[in-house]
């Protein structure tokens, strides 16, 4: 037995110290929703099929660039089985995800932007019908030049690709300076500068997108989507079709798999909702593998250049990191990207001066948005390797390194981000000690190598993406006679185990079983809104929210209870579905009896909970990206073997330690740890969403390299590695039971730890991702020429930067706001609201 | 020369057994198993990622041996036995491998999962005891996109346990 002094003294403790008293939170479960998806019953969106259904094709353009002239669809019309043909002027209002970008239609007017972009639809009663009536559909385009990459971007300002954006081909420039960042460069012993490549990947859920939508019997629209955000799919629907929220009624199905694929409200989600109104019968569509390429919404492509001054015992004494990002040919989640590419760089290690610019263009490829990690995945991999080039030459230790520059709990960074626990400390420490970091590290035979990298990551955007005051998650609970418990939220389970999260906190927190609770999630009817499973939301805010609502249960339930034993209702305990004496447990009720002296005392139990994020510190303009309630911090060590002969990596184990708050289930807290290192594993060794151009006369036509599961390679059974996980448990108190993110987080420090172990391996730097078998032969004949032992980019193109919004850092007497903002007058409201998954 | 519009094509009828019972089912002829199974049976519990045979969502058992659903077509299989994710478990009880999979985590989004699940029961029916390395060679077909895969191997081999304990039990 522990000395509890012994614990509280320690902030870190592992799981088991940690569950005193709790039944449910922290114990290892079989997930809510395990049963259904062993047995093939969770009903994924395609899953449904309805009396009278129709299937519905959209013709996709075959241009990157073009104007459409003229439509004709007669031919396709007039095919047997077809019923109904849609094109842009049937669905021309613009939406899209971010207020600031409203920039796509669910079917193109008079403009596409890639190859892929949606010109006409067609439903049939067949799905192969349809396919056929897509040939008789003749388009007659007017070619357009097109953009391929930013640098083109940045030379060609004409034609631009939207009418909208700062100008030219430049979607969105952010330039903010916290401190002089030159001064800390003077104060510097040593400056370094890197530029650095991470290419686009994309989400690659095994689920492909698919919808149904029906004519409810009232005249009402019903949609079941695969979508990971229903709230905003539904305004979006709203506002397209013109019609009353309330008559919209949209049903995130569980999703297979997300990972911020399926966060954009969609074209084919709007054709679909259309189709089905004019038609008066269920109509259905599902995007075939090679269009979930074209839909994308994935990891934008980023070259960046970090320039970083340090002192010689590591200490950072000033940042400026620039980034190009190719945001493909729409705004989708952009602005916020954009920010976030440099938001968090100060979450992890403390950074006294801070400079950030980055520059969003468009290109005629399909739109990149949120993918795991959502804009940080990037320049964490520029800082991390930048970092252990710095250890390298200060002939430090890297691990020790970050050990020296971790940033303390409960700061507020340069850029006025409000940290909560911060255990980036004991992770870096478990994984170096679990790796045996100490005798591999520079020691091991060449050819083998380690590398560590760190990260950290919301707990939760801190705003929604509209502006409003109200609150981000909501629950209802219905106490029912016979025991049970129904939750109603609006919370989306896409695989990361969102309804597990509510019914063990509800169960908690009553004293009963999760299985005793019934779940009713996703659907804008039956719950109140959640705003989405995104930015690692779910577990603190709707986990929050069903807090509250189970403790206002639980009140009531007490108080009528404590009537009929006549106890104080503060000796009650609620535990293995009774509610009894604590000092006499035998002395009590069934959870069922209670609720129905509830229901005697007090009318028809239900309650109702909800979380609004605190205020950030962060006032200037752009302040809305990168303020979260808390944030998760995650450590990893990677062993590689690298083939000299071929180039070949092979990653034989990895181990990661995250600091998750508390593990409500640790089962998936494990699961998500894993997952995160294998997509990581993925982005960092082979996964990348390239493409290439056809000839002219196929009017340079940017087309995916590789749009199908086997040539887009991801890691299979055979390429995974043996984790060791660790997780790191120091409650929060700003989430619900203390627990923190784990969804996005543990993605972060692999594709770094991967570059770190490669040089230690066999001594080269690939400063860009994915590291393929080719960039490594690369480097090593440079090595060998004698040259410097690097692939990656040369230098980082000019950029027309704004001038900077200065905001001086807190230690610096800043108050939030920026010192040079001509806008700062105009109230809050009327700035420009960014904001933030 | 232009074929005929879908909608015109005759019907094609097939009598198999499914899940261990006899179905009789017309469908277009042209139509994978995996479309027949989804669009004409209500068999769902059957997934697709891609219709091309490179994920593996959709492998059912084709007289027992794992097959990619969706490049058999359904006119092959007259007469032969098709085990789907909703034949796996037993007198209403779940196969042993799904237990252990929604014990251990071994399914998070869940759409991978009907194709894992019916790939390692033929591993488990073919090799009752196989190593890690023979489960990752098994299930390389299948991609998941979420665990890792590696508490789905960790579920096959305390699936792989628990068979071999209820073997020794019987009488």
């Amino acid at each position: 037995m522990s000395d509890p002094e012994e614990k509280s003294k320690s902030p870190v403790t592992d799981s088991l110290s940690n569950r005193e008293g709790l039944r449910v939170i922290g114990v290892p479960r079989r997930r809510v929703d395990g049963r259904a998806k062993v047995t093939g019953q969770t009903r994924f969106a395609d899953d449904i099929f309805l009396p009278r259904i129709a299937h519905c094709k959209l013709l996709r353009s075959p241009h990157p660039h073009a104007r459409i002239r003229k439509i004709d669809a007669l031919r396709a019309l007039a095919h047997p089985g077809v019923y109904l043909m849609l094109t842009g002027k049937d669905l021309p209002i613009q939406y899209g995800i971010l207020p600031v970008s409203q920039d796509e239609q669910a079917l193109c007017v008079d403009h596409v932007r890639h190859v892929g972009d949606p010109v006409a639809a067609v439903v049939a009663r067949e799905e192969l019908t349809a396919c056929e009536a897509l040939d008789l559909i003749d388009v007659d385009y007017e070619i357009l030049p097109t953009i391929s990459n930013p640098k083109e971007a940045l030379a060609t300002p004409e034609p631009r690709i939207h009418e909208y954006g700062e100008e030219g081909n430049i979607h969105k420039q952010v330039a903010l300076e916290f401190g002089n960042v030159e001064q800390g460069f003077a104060e510097a012993d040593e400056i370094f500068e890197d530029t650095f490549f991470y290419q686009g990947n994309t989400h690659l859920p095994i689920e492909q997108h698919a919808s149904v939508a029906i004519k409810d019997p009232d005249g009402k629209l019903t949609i079941w989507s695969s979508t990971q955000t229903p709230h905003y799919l539904h305004r979006a629907l709203a506002k397209v079709l013109e019609m009353p929220p309330a008559h919209i009624r949209v049903i995130a199905t569980p999703n297979g798999g997300g990972f911020g694929g399926k966060s954009d409200p969609f074209n084919h989600e709007i054709v679909v909702a259309k189709a089905a109104l004019l038609l008066d019968r269920p109509v259905k569509i599902c995007l075939t593998r090679e269009e979930v390429f074209y839909c994308h919404r994935g990891r934008h492509p980023v070259l960046m250049k970090f320039k970083t001054g340090v002192k010689k015992n590591g200490t950072i004494t000033g940042v400026h990191l620039q980034t190009l990002i190719d945001g493909g040919a729409y705004g989708s989640y952009g602005v916020a990207s954009t920010y976030y590419a440099g938001a968090l760089q100060t979450t992890t290690y403390h950074i006294p001066r801070y400079r950030y610019e980055g520059c969003r263009t468009f290109t005629n490829k399909p739109p990149c948005g949120p993918k795991r990690g959502h804009g940080t995945p990037q320049p964490r991999f520029g800082q991390e390797v930048q970092l252990d080039k710095i250890a390298e030459k200060l002939q430090l230790d890297p691990g020790d390194l970050r050990l020296r520059i971790v940033e303390a709990p409960n700061t507020v960074t340069a850029n006025f981000l409000r940290l909560g626990t911060v255990n980036l400390t004991e992770c870096i420490r478990r994984v170096v000690k679990a790796s045996d970091w100490k005798n591999k590290f520079r020691k091991l035979p060449e050819g083998r190598g380690v590398g560590i990298a760190c990260s950290a990551y919301l707990t939760g955007a801190g705003l929604p993406i509209y502006w409003n005051k109200m609150p981000h998650s909501g629950v209802q609970l219905k106490f029912d006679r016979g025991g049970g418990v129904s939750i109603f939220c609006g919370a989306t389970e896409i695989g990361q185990g969102s309804d597990d999260v509510l019914a063990s906190i509800v169960a908690e927190v009553l004293g009963i079983d999760p299985f005793d609770v019934r779940l009713f999630t996703g659907d804008t009817d039956l719950g109140p809104v959640d705003l989405g499973s995104y930015s690692s939301r779910v577990t603190l805010m709707a986990g929050n929210a069903a807090l509250q609502a189970a403790e206002r249960g639980k009140a009531l339930l007490a108080e009528a209870v404590a009537l009929k034993l006549d106890l104080p209702k503060e000796r009650l305990r609620f535990a293995d579905k009774r509610i009894f004496d604590s000092a006499a447990p035998e002395k009590g009720v069934s959870f069922a009896e209670a609720i129905s002296l509830a229901e005697a005392r007090f009318g028809t139990i239900g309650t109702v909970g909800s979380y609004t994020p605190p205020k950030s510190p962060a006032l200037y303009k752009g302040g809305g990206v990168g303020p979260s309630p808390t944030y998760s911090y995650s450590a990893a060590v990677v062993e590689v073997e690298v083939h000299s002969a071929t180039g070949w990596v092979h990653v034989p184990k990895v181990w990661i330690a995250h600091d998750i708050g508390r593990a409500l289930n640790p089962t998936l807290v494990r699961g998500q740890v894993e997952g995160s290192v294998y997509m990581g594993l993925g982005e960092a060794l082979m996964e990348e969403q390239e493409f290439r151009r056809l000839p002219k006369r196929l009017s340079h036509a940017l087309v995916h390299k590789f749009p199908s599961l086997l040539e887009y390679k991801s890691p299979t059974s055979l390429d995974m590695p043996e984790v060791v996980t660790e997780l790191v448990e120091d409650p929060d108190p700003r989430g619900p039971f203390g627990a923190k993110e784990v969804g996005q987080g543990p993605l972060l420090p692999i594709m770094p730890a991967v570059a770190n172990a490669v040089y230690d391996a066999v001594g080269v730097r690939i400063d860009e991702v994915p590291i393929t078998p080719d960039k490594i032969m690369k480097a090593l004949a440079e090595k060998k020429a004698g040259r410097n032992p690097r692939y990656g980019p040369d230098h980082f193109p000019h950029v027309h930067w704004p001038e900077a919004l200065r905001v001086p850092p807190p230690w610096e007497g800043g108050d939030g706001n920026a010192i040079n903002d001509v806008h700062r007058e105009k109230p809050r409201a009327m700035k420009e609201k960014v904001l933030a998954p | 020369m232009a074929t005929l519009p879908i909608e015109s094509q005759k019907t094609a009828q097939i009598r198999f057994a499914l899940n261990g019972e006899e179905v009789d089912v017309s469908f277009a002829p042209y139509k994978t198993l995996l479309e027949v199974l989804r669009e004409d049976l209500g068999h769902t519990g059957t997934k697709h990622g891609c219709e091309l045979g490179e994920c593996g969502a959709c492998a059912v058992l084709l007289d027992g041996k794992p097959v990619l659903s969706c490049l058999v077509l359904a006119l092959e299989c007259r007469g032969r036995q098709v085990l789907t994710v909703e034949g796996l478990s037993v007198d209403g009880r779940l196969h042993p491998l799904q237990d252990t999979f929604a014990d251990l985590g071994a399914a998070q989004c869940g759409y991978c999962t009907p194709g894992i699940l019916v790939t390692a029961k033929a591993l488990l029916d073919a090799n009752p005891h196989p190593s890690r390395d023979q489960i990752r060679e098994a299930l390389s077909g299948n991609l998941c996109r979420c665990t890792g895969y590696l508490q789905i191997f960790e579920a096959v081999e305390a699936a792989m346990v628990r068979m071999a304990e209820k073997e020794e039990g019987a009488p």
